[in-house]
């Protein structure tokens, strides 16, 4: 009986092991994107927003 | 049972650390934005390299000089001299990151993100290379 707790043990600590050397790659990607953008000097678009809905009602 | 919930317990607590970290990675530090300064300094000189292809984006996160033949004779020592100087800031801004959030041991794979997203940022006509390491004009 006391081996399987220690097989279980076992088992855990290896899983946490996994965990921790676990990369953040969706972190990295956005500090990737940040510093990219700003060596390359892309816009972030906040243009892109300014729909005019005044054109609507002109249109007829 | 006690070292089972030993084990449990320091499993939560490294899956709380492991979820403040996976938040952001550390970018603001002085030698990190010097490097981007730098970067966006030299960018002006290159982009008309990336445009002619004479330097396209590898997969490795560097720059590479593929096609000296479209440079000048005259400037194709200038243009070494950006590509030479462009990869050594690469390289030391990814073992920065790597440092500055306290794992050095993460600078293949934040090298390995950024020359991903080199990539996929490119603009149209610039060229970039394949998985396997062919070069296409994107």
């Amino acid at each position: 009986m006391k081996n399987i707790f220690l097989l279980a043990a076992a088992l855990f600590l290896s899983a946490c092991v996994t965990i921790n050397i676990y990369f953040p790659a969706a972190a990295a990607e956005k500090a990737a994107d940040k510093i990219i953008d700003e060596v390359w000097q892309l816009q972030k678009t906040p243009a892109a927003k300014t729909v005019s809905p005044a054109k609507e009602g002109v249109a007829q | 049972m006690n070292a089972i919930k030993i084990t449990l317990s320091l499993c939560l607590l490294l899956a709380v650390g492991l979820s403040q970290a996976q938040g952001n990675l550390e970018i603001n530090t002085p030698a990190i934005a010097q490097l981007q300064n730098s970067m966006q300094g030299r960018h002006a000189q290159l982009a008309p390299l990336f445009g002619s292809g004479a330097v396209g984006l590898a997969r490795d996160g560097t720059v590479q000089l593929r096609e000296p033949n479209a440079v000048p004779l005259a400037q194709r020592q200038a243009a070494n001299g950006l590509v030479a100087a462009e990869n050594a800031d690469r390289s030391a801004l990814y073992r920065e990151i790597a440092r500055a959030n306290g794992k050095p041991e993460w600078e293949q794979e934040i090298r390995a993100t950024f020359g991903q997203r080199w990539i996929d940022k490119a603009q149209p006509g610039w060229w970039v290379q394949d998985a396997r390491g062919n070069w296409a004009r994107k």
